[in-house]
């Protein structure tokens, strides 16, 4: 299991070098000039020595391969660089806001998981009931309604009926919950929705699959009771897939919600993303690029560090 | 004989004051009985751009202004409720000489940075050598502008003088520029670049702090040199990127008002949902967008395939339709309409693309395409992929053209490919735009200058009659022969054709009705200062 998990590790090196050769030439590629919309973006009239100095000075002129370089040898040193728009360190820029999209993304994945697994459960159990078809028809709802649609409503519908709005800056957690839950527990909902809906869905499928097995016939021959065959044999390898699509879901969340930050106004990693592809913001795209592909190697990892607990065969082969 | 701040005054924008066409703000607020003035609270407001730094030298985007103007102060400003006059900031007084050749300004005493440093000339000298050459690592987007002024003198520390190369009719105009504000002579000879992360101003707030991506927050400067000043405790400008969001938080009250503008349809919704709480203000804008030809590129080497496609644009039938869904809608040459320099529309109805009587104008283009040979013309429009008010521009214009038989591919990109298609001339026609922050045509005019003398100029024409008229009407003191020099270069470009502004914008500012003291101008680069602005709740 050591060197399983070793190998695997070592083998994300390889996969971020690969990312980072991909995502530098290719912005390269795309036509814009970060220095021509800083200066002239919104019509100002500047020289052109002007716009060569400032280009100079960001290290713009310099050849494709010198700033490749220098930029893999401060990412071995974790030194991202500056953000070539603000000028502050990748890092800061990024810090600041992974705070508030971690936040959203895990009350959304709580949200998820805590109603996905119940409803997928009952409306497997209860196939073709009463039950099994308000899940279906909740969970269709939360596929097919976008999420940002749903933060709208829930925005107007607060507005409308209250007069009513969350707050519309940050307040960290540790400063003040109430205020902190209470802006972002609109968006985790909205999120939290759609990716309930996934989920429960995929437990439900993946219930019913299991429910035929010989292992679950087997014990239920042997006489466990019905809840155990259920939570210890059933559920159990129901959840392997589900938890494939609560960690990849999770992973979009941290810089998947760019529409739903702009609905709420939330300062998360989606809006600072958008942003700076729209500004040809070199190193911060890059650096954000990074950061969201070493999350998903991370959790692609763990994903199957669990499988491996879940699934004795797993554990033994590896 | 010395001209003395009044005549000044006379002599450039005040002899420009003909009126304040085009200008309306509340009139309910002006004209009822003021309020007594509240004083405390702190105004919430919305910013929906996000500056990249905090130096005004360095920028052109009102983002930075409204961001960092309430901590600064300039040597001048802009009168708003007197728009286009002048008064003093720092300046207590000024005086120029006959010859325009220089200017003395008795600057306000006991004025001090939020650090604690006493103000003086040295700082405004410090300020404006920065500004007009700008040591290595420092960016002044308007270097060129004051390449005029020779040296700067401080004969005492509330005195300064400058001396001027040559004549510039504008140049106070230019003092009174938001952008151009006071920075301290320490700091800058500490590190030239510090004012592009660290605010030190002697503005009516003091910097709290800035939470990227969320809001910019000040506290009011106690020891501000204007007595009585600010009136509020403090202010936090909140980023709203998305109108959506912006919106919302003006309805909700979370902010008081958004000062750069929205579209006619938001301005129904908010006053359709909040009824008599929200103030409604509107004027015509700084702001136009231009119908640019690339001259490098054929046919449109060719001035009558350009002079064409000008005259097929039905402008006044235009200005209706999309000033009910975007923020076009006046018409107007090359000044802004309304202001002092405009040209009447007895005349401007003369120029080509004009007329009124658009059947008649579309049969001469449609005659004109065909001499040159270009009956069945096509080519791609590049637009920037902003909605307001681009696309609805590039919609009406596909539709005028195809109206004379052209067909016109329409293609809307991110502002940075946009901006770099423009740039290297890879444009067939393009909607550019142009962004002032006052009507003085030294500013306005410089855009249409030959490609050499203007880098802005996206129609890569080079034209040296229209250069010498510009430097003529630089160099001229008299307004009304500046006026005449300003109609000759507008006509010289609109025969020409090589571009030409499509529709000027309407600026719509929602504010709260408790919010007292903001200042409605044509531009929202100009008033942010928020000194004046206080809460009646």
């Amino acid at each position: 299991m050591l060197r399983y998990t070793i190998n695997r590790v070592l083998l994300m090196i390889p996969t971020l070098i690969g990312v980072a050769v991909l995502v530098f030439f290719l912005l390269r590629v795309v036509p814009g000039d970060i220095v021509e919309i800083k200066l002239r973006g919104d019509g100002g009239s500047v020289t052109q020595e002007t716009i060569d100095m400032e280009r100079k000075r960001l290290g713009l002129d310099r050849p494709l391969a010198t700033q490749f370089g220098d930029w893999m040898v401060g990412m071995a040193t974790l030194d991202f660089g500056n953000s070539m728009w603000t000028e502050r360190p990748v890092v800061t820029e990024i810090a600041g806001r992974l705070e508030l999209s971690f936040q959203v993304a895990i009350m959304a994945t709580l949200v998820a998981v805590l109603l996905a697994i119940p409803m997928g459960t009952m409306a497997a159990l209860f196939r073709d009931s009463w039950i099994d078809y308000t899940v279906r028809i909740l969970t269709i709802g939360g596929l097919s309604i976008p999420s940002f649609w749903f933060g709208m409503l829930i925005m107007l519908t607060l507005l409308s009926l209250f007069n009513w709005l969350p707050p519309i800056t940050f307040t960290p957690i540790y400063v003040d919950p109430v205020a902190n839950l209470t802006q972002l527990i609109w968006p985790a909902l909205a999120v939290g929705y759609r990716y309930c809906a996934v989920v429960a869905r995929m437990i439900r499928s993946s219930l019913l699959e299991v429910m035929n097995e010989d292992y679950v016939r087997t014990a239920r021959a042997k006489g466990v009771y019905e809840r155990l065959v259920i939570s210890r044999h059933a559920l159990r390898n129901a959840l392997l897939p589900a938890i494939t699509v609560i960690g990849l879901e999770f992973t979009f969340l941290i810089g998947g919600l760019v529409v739903t930050e702009q609905v709420f106004n939330l300062n998360g990693i989606g809006q600072l993303f958008v942003q700076s592809v729209s500004r040809n913001d070199f190193t911060l795209i890059q650096g954000m690029v990074m950061l969201i592909a070493a999350f998903y190697v991370f959790v692609n990892l763990a994903i199957d560090l669990l499988y491996a607990v879940f699934d004795p065969r797993i554990r033994y082969n590896a | 004989m010395k001209i003395t701040r009044r005549t000044a005054l006379q002599g450039t924008a005040g002899a420009l004051a003909l009126g304040l066409g085009g200008f309306n703000f509340d009139f309910t607020r002006a004209t009822a009985q003021a309020p007594a003035v509240k004083r405390g609270g702190n105004l919430n407001f919305a910013i929906s751009a996000e500056a990249p730094h905090y130096d005004p030298h360095a920028s052109d985007t009102y983002a930075t202004l409204h961001l960092a103007a309430p901590f600064y102060s300039t040597l001048l400003r802009f009168n708003l409720s007197k728009f286009p006059a002048l008064e003093g900031d720092l300046a207590q007084s000024w005086t120029v000489t006959p010859d325009l050749m220089s200017y003395t300004f008795k600057l306000h005493p006991n004025v001090k940075f939020a650090d604690g440093t006493a103000f003086t000339s040295a700082d405004v000298k410090a300020t404006y050598d920065r500004l007009r050459d700008p040591p290595q690592g420092v960016v002044s987007t308007r270097k060129a502008t004051f390449g005029d002024i020779g040296s700067i003198e401080t004969p005492d520390p509330l005195t300064v003088i400058f001396k001027m190369k040559a004549v510039n009719a504008a140049m106070l105009e230019h003092f009174a520029s938001p952008w151009n504000v006071i920075y301290a002579a320490k700091d800058l000879a500490e590190n030239p670049a510090l004012p592009r992360t660290k605010i030190n101003g002697t503005g009516p707030f003091v910097f709290v702090e800035h939470v990227k991506g969320s809001h910019v927050a000040g506290k009011k400067n106690e020891t501000y040199f204007k007595k009585g000043f600010p009136y509020l405790d403090g202010f936090k400008g909140i980023f709203t990127l998305q109108a959506a969001a912006m919106l919302n938080a003006v309805q909700g009250g979370q902010v008081l008002g958004e000062f750069r503008g929205i579209s006619p349809a938001e301005r129904d919704r908010l006053v359709q949902t909040m009824g008599d709480k929200i103030r409604i203000e509107e004027s015509s804008w700084t702001l136009n967008l231009l119908v640019c030809f690339n001259v490098d590129k054929k046919p449109f080497d060719d001035v009558r395939v350009r002079k064409a496609l000008l005259m097929a644009i039905d402008r006044w039938g235009g200005s209706q339709g999309l000033s009910k869904i975007s923020t076009l809608r006046s018409v107007g040459g090359v000044v802004r309409p309304g202001s002092p320099y405009a040209t009447p529309e007895a005349e401007l109805v003369k120029l080509p693309g004009f007329a009124k009587d658009i059947k008649k104008s579309r049969e001469e283009a449609r005659k004109l395409l065909k001499e040159a040979g270009h009956e069945n013309l096509s080519f791609v429009l590049w637009n920037r992929n902003l909605a307001m008010p681009y696309t609805p521009a590039g919609i009406f214009l596909v539709d005028q053209w195809r109206q004379i038989g052209v067909t016109v591919e329409h293609k809307q990109s991110d502002t940075g490919a946009y901006l770099a298609t423009m740039n290297a001339g890879n444009h067939d026609v393009a909607i550019d735009f142009s962004n002032l922050f006052m009507d003085d045509t030294s500013l306005g005019l410089a855009k249409y200058l030959s490609v050499t003398r203007s880098p802005e100029n996206r129609s890569r024409s080079k034209d040296e009659a229209l250069d010498k008229l510009y430097d003529d009407h630089m160099r001229e003191r008299d307004p009304e022969k500046r006026k005449a020099i300003v109609r000759a270069f507008e006509k010289r470009l609109f025969e020409q054709a090589y571009q030409q502004p499509l529709l000027w914008w309407h600026r719509i500012v929602p504010t709260h009705k408790t919010l007292m003291g903001w200042g409605m101008s044509p531009s929202h680069n100009l008033g942010q200062q928020l000194e004046g602005v206080w809460i009646n709740a």
